[in-house]
């Protein structure tokens, strides 16, 4: 999964929808993708290198995720979870911490980890494991596979 | 054996049966869950996805208006 707001919503309504119907559901975060799954929510200079480290920080953690189209500086994410809570639909966060609670797999990235010079240390105790593309294909084989 | 209930009316896709998914799997077999649901989408869906995972669906009845109890057995 890439790292839009919008494009985490139908990610993780899906996947705990999915998951409360029995599916198995593995995700697969890659480069801004893994601004879900970074143990910092908000900005922080984390990753080894000054540029990785530069680049972490303007992406920021989960409660940075800007918005496709129309964010307007980052403003419309919190207006939208506003407008979600008002229309009583669950927000970004709650569709996160039901995905995990009922055991959607989080797979993050080698390649794009390596690049922002992320380790495992930087992730969510929840990420079960760090993996290449061949390694999630097995894993996703005979499944439908999704990109969002 | 005891009777739990859950209120869901308020909630939306996919909340309805997620929430009634993680109380299910709190649950003992043979416990009883009452659910509180809005006819449409809750109505329609969450009877079905239960009795798909084995639950067993006792009974549904109109509480009022487009308020309805679905009674589940785990």
């Amino acid at each position: 999964m890439s790292g839009d707001f919008d494009k985490a919503i139908a990610v993780f309504t899906l996947a705990s929808g999915a998951a409360a119907v029995n599916y198995e559901v593995n995700l697969f975060f890659t480069f801004w993708g893994l601004n879900n799954i970074k143990k910092n929510k908000g900005r922080g200079f984390i990753g080894k290198g000054v540029l990785a480290r530069f680049f972490n920080f303007l992406l920021g953690g989960r409660n940075n995720l800007p918005l496709s189209r129309l964010n307007f500086a980052g403003a419309s994410p919190g207006l939208m979870t506003n407008l979600m809570k008002s229309r009583n639909v669950a927000t970004l966060p709650e569709l996160f911490q039901a995905s995990i609670a009922l055991g959607v797999n989080f797979y993050a990235c080698e390649m794009a980890m390596h690049v922002l010079g992320l380790t495992r240390d930087d992730l969510i105790p929840e990420v079960k494991d760090v993996l290449g593309v061949a390694t999630f294909l097995e894993l996703s084989k005979g499944g439908q596979t999704l990109f969002i | 054996m005891s009777r739990i209930n859950l209120d869901i009316t308020k909630d939306h896709c996919p909340m309805t049966f997620v929430k009634t998914k993680l109380q299910l799997e709190r649950m003992d077999e043979g416990d009883i869950l009452e659910i509180l649901l809005t006819a449409g989408e809750p109505l329609e869906n969450v009877p079905r996805t239960v009795t798909e995972q084995g639950f067993q669906v006792l009974e549904t009845l109109q509480v009022k208006g487009d308020i309805y109890k679905v009674v589940i057995k785990k």
